[in-house]
Formats: C-alpha cells, sequence, structure tokens
C-alpha cells in the first residue's frame, strides 16, 4: 500500500478509520481510511463495484457499516441518536448521482423540502424564498423556479440538486459520481460548478468519480480505493507518474 | 436443488416476507403517533386517494346496484317475493359486496399506485435524498399514505353503497314503478346498526390493508425499473388475498357479537 505523506495540519472534518462492509460473502470495504480537511476537495476513485457508494453511504447514515470508526466534524455517526444525525446531516450535502429530485415536486418545492426540517439553522427570520433563488442563482438556473423536473435537461437536474445540496450551506458536500451521465460539455460546466462553490462557500468535498478529467480539474488530493482499500493516496500528479499496474489501469483512459 | 430444497426455499421466503412486513406494521404504529405530524402531506393524499378514485368506485357501485337487482328480480317474483327487492340488496351491498369491491378496486387502483410511486422514488434514491435532508421518509411518505387510505375507504365505501343502491332503485322503478321514497324507506327499515357498523369498521381495515401493503412493496423495491412493476403488481395481489382474509374474519367476529 502506497501511504500519503502530504498530510496538512488543517482541520480534519471527515475521518473513516478501519471501514469494513460486507454483502454476504461479498466483502466490499476491507480496512478502509481517509480523512477530509477542512476546505480540501478529496478525490475517491474506484473501479465500478468497488465500493465507493457504500463508503459514502455509509458515511451519511443511509447505510450501516460492519465494523469501523465514521467521524464527521468530531461526531461518531455511528453512535449518535437519529436526532442528532438529523442535525448533523444540515451540515452535509450530497450531491446524488442520479439528481434524486422530488418528481412530484416543482424546482421550488424540491428546494423548499430541506428546509422544513432544519428552520433553526436559519433562525426565526429565515426568508425560504430568498434562499430558494439564492441557491438557483448560483447555479445559474433561477429561471427555472417553476418548472417540474420531468421539463428539465440531465445537466440542469444535476445544478438543480446541487442547489438543493447548498440551500442548507453546509459545510461538507458529498458528490456521488457528479458528471457520470452528461456530455463532456455539460460535465465540464459542473466541475467548474463545483469550483466556483468551493471558492465562494469554503466547502470540504469529497468527490467521487471514474472520470478522470473530474479528478485532474477538482482534487487536491486523491484517493485510490482498490480491494475495499485506501490502496493509495496522494495528488492527481504523484498518483498518475506511480509505475503500480493496478494504479496506472485508471489513468491510462 | 430438489423438490423439497426448492420448497423449503420457497416457505423460508415467505416466513421471511410475513416478519418484514409484521415488522414494518410495527413501525407505521410506532411512527404514527410521534412528532413531527406530517399532516399537509395527509390531506394532500386524502384529497389526491378520495378525488381519483371517486368516479371508479361510483361507476362500479352503481353497476353492481343494476345487476344485483336485474338477475335477483326473476327468482324473486317466481316466489312473490319481489317486494323484498330492497331489503335484500340493501343488506347485501352494506354487509358485504360494497365495502369489499371498494375495496378491490381501491387496491387496484390506491394499492398499486402507492406501490409504484415509492417504488420508483426508493430505486431513483428519492428516499435516500429525503433522508439525507433530515426528513424521516417514512414518516412522510408511509404513513401518511397508510393513514390518508384508512380514512378515506370508508368513506368510499358509503359513497359507493349509497350509488349501489340508487342503481337498484332505477331498475326497481322501471321494471316495477316503486317510488323513490317507498324504496329508500324499505330499505333504511331493513338496516340495522348492526350491518351497517361492522362494514364500516372492516372497511377501516381494508384500507390499512391496502396502504401497509402498498407501502411496504415500494419501500423495499429493488432491482431497478423492472422492481417498481413487480412492486405494484405484487402490491396488488398480495392486498387482494389479504382483504378476503380480513372480510373473513371480519364476518367471523360480526358473527359472534350480532349472531348473523
Amino acid at each position: 500500500m502506497i501511504e500519503d505523506n502530504n498530510i496538512s495540519a488543517l482541520n480534519i472534518v471527515l475521518e473513516i478509520k478501519d471501514l469494513n462492509k460486507s454483502f454476504g460473502d461479498n466483502h466490499v470495504l476491507n480496512g478502509f481510511n481517509m480523512k477530509l480537511h477542512q476546505g480540501e476537495n478529496l478525490v475517491i476513485m474506484g473501479k465500478s463495484g468497488s465500493g465507493k457508494s457504500v463508503m459514502i453511504k455509509c458515511l451519511v447514515g443511509l447505510m450501516e457499516a460492519d465494523s469501523g470508526l465514521i467521524s464527521v466534524m468530531h461526531n461518531d455517526i455511528t453512535t449518535l441518536t437519529q436526532e442528532a444525525l438529523d442535525i448533523l446531516r444540515a451540515d452535509i450535502g450530497f450531491l446524488f448521482q442520479g439528481s434524486a429530485l422530488y418528481d412530484s415536486m416543482t424546482v421550488r418545492e424540491n428546494l423548499e423540502f430541506p428546509l422544513r426540517r432544519h428552520t433553526n439553522k436559519f433562525g426565526n427570520d429565515m426568508n425560504t424564498e430568498k434562499l430558494v433563488i439564492e441557491a438557483l442563482e448560483n447555479v445559474g438556473l433561477a429561471h427555472a423556479i417553476d418548472l417540474m423536473p420531468s421539463e428539465l435537461s440531465g445537466g440542469m437536474k444535476r445544478r438543480v440538486a446541487l442547489a438543493r445540496t447548498l440551500i442548507l450551506q453546509p459545510k461538507i458536500i458529498l458528490y456521488d459520481e457528479p458528471t457520470s451521465g452528461l456530455d463532456p460539455i455539460t460535465a465540464k460546466e459542473i466541475i467548474i460548478l463545483m469550483q466556483d462553490i468551493q471558492k465562494k462557500y469554503g466547502t470540504s468535498s469529497l468527490i467521487i468519480t471514474h472520470d478522470v478529467d473530474c479528478a485532474r480539474v477538482i482534487s487536491d488530493r486523491m484517493i485510490l480505493l482498490i480491494d475495499g482499500i485506501d490502496y493509495a493516496t496522494g495528488t492527481f500528479t504523484e498518483l498518475s507518474t506511480l509505475q503500480d499496474p493496478k494504479i496506472k489501469a485508471f489513468f491510462k483512459q | 436443488m430438489s423438490g423439497m430444497q426448492k420448497i423449503k426455499a420457497q416457505l423460508d421466503l415467505f416466513l421471511i416476507e410475513i416478519g418484514d412486513l409484521s415488522y414494518f406494521t410495527g413501525r407505521f404504529f410506532k411512527e404514527v403517533f410521534k412528532r413531527p405530524f406530517e399532516f399537509k402531506e395527509f390531506l394532500n393524499q386524502c384529497y389526491n386517494m378520495g378525488n381519483k378514485s371517486l368516479l371508479l368506485v361510483c361507476v362500479t357501485g352503481f353497476i353492481i346496484g343494476l345487476v344485483l337487482t336485474l338477475q335477483t328480480r326473476p327468482t324473486l317474483m317466481e316466489f312473490g317475493a319481489v317486494s323484498w327487492m330492497p331489503s335484500m340488496v340493501s343488506i347485501s351491498i352494506v354487509r358485504e359486496i360494497g365495502p369489499i369491491l371498494t375495496a378491490l378496486v381501491c387496491a387496484g387502483r390506491i394499492g398499486s399506485g402507492i406501490g409504484a410511486e415509492i417504488g420508483s422514488m426508493r430505486v431513483t434514491e428519492q428516499i435516500d435524498a429525503m433522508e439525507v435532508s433530515g426528513t424521516n421518509p417514512f414518516k412522510y411518505l408511509v404513513v401518511t399514505r397508510v393513514l390518508a387510505v384508512t380514512f378515506t375507504l370508508p368513506l368510499l365505501v358509503i359513497i359507493g353503497d349509497a350509488i349501489a343502491l340508487f342503481g337498484s332503485f332505477l331498475v326497481e322503478n322501471v321494471k316495477g314503478n316503486v317510488s323513490f321514497i317507498l324504496y329508500f324507506n324499505q330499505v333504511f327499515d331493513s338496516l340495522e346498526f348492526g350491518d351497517v357498523m361492522p362494514a364500516t369498521i372492516k372497511s377501516f381495515f381494508f384500507g390499512l390493508a391496502i396502504g401497509l401493503i402498498g407501502c411496504y412493496k415500494g419501500y423495499y423495491c429493488k432491482k431497478g425499473t423492472a422492481g417498481v412493476g413487480k412492486a405494484a403488481n405484487s402490491a396488488v395481489v398480495l392486498t387482494s388475498l389479504l382483504l378476503f382474509i380480513i372480510d373473513f374474519i371480519a364476518v367471523f367476529v360480526t358473527d359472534i357479537f350480532y349472531d348473523l
């Protein structure tokens, strides 16, 4: 295993230690470790079925890990009550691979939905309309506020999903394959948008992808998830020059 | 795999399904009294389910009323008992035909709709998105829908019964020149508390079964879009079977209390 030698002294906002998850005899994660620092863009790359999505779902409590420590902003999520977990989730944004917009609601209602449970975060003078418009303006889709998800293109859906993620002003954003299923131009637009958001709000981002271009542009640091472990860690340049055949396979594309 | 092993595997699956459904039902009763109450979504679902099923229930009830009267009339005439028609039709519709037919129509209309809607939300990660945003999807999607069907179905049954009796009256009016007042006087004379109350209580349980199974099948839907179709289909099949079992139990219990 290739060790990470560039751990900065920045605050750790998210940490996984020795994470294990199996489905029957299929051991997906076999002691996975990672740390995400404040303001960092960390990309996790792995083949399809390597356990990237399982890992990210364990991270937000959508899936229960078999063993291991998952710490989000110094809270061990495996020991949190449901109520405490829900409060913590207001600080974690999650962009789903397929956008996951509520298709029976308009764009406006999609964005208003997460605010229902987190009114405390914005105080009594919360202006829902203002927050919705601001979030949509951030992704350049203020004009689509009253459209239904079925009326949006794939790229627009992804932008609206990003706006819905942003509306709670999270400290950490988790991106599950943010560019998958999009044409190269739209994918590039989404990557630029992700960079803009990171600059504007200073969020920490964990990006799961197998898109090498996306990883090159956006990553401060990368982890290669191979055989259920953090096989290699480093910057894009460091990893792309390594001679290990398992690592080289990722950068051949 | 031998025949015996296949039967054992099927039995295991069946018992697991029963266990999961029992757990799901238990969770529903646990969550239903917990805050926050999703009252707006509950009303929205009541409106959707009631409004969209009303026409279907009315048409079905009207046709059943017509057919039942038309087919029974010759036999009653043969025995010179045609004056018993309003009593016979009202008791059979209110006690049995109205509730079970309305429930079956709603199992097809509402149960499959719930199964498909929640199933599709599951496979497109909308339920996960809800959970990540801090909303309890079980409470928002399942509790509201189950309660909505439970409270809407008895109303639909009452409306369906009324329309069926009206259909029956139309036949009697055309064939036997019976007036509206005479017909319905006899209907209300022949109906007792023991006919109306158990049927209404039974309808609540029918609604609960339709909601629970539709939601259960959708909530645990797997295997992509094919799974959504399967969830909708199996929701209707399982609900229909369960409706007859509940009906049998209800008639059995009613017999104990009212000596049918």
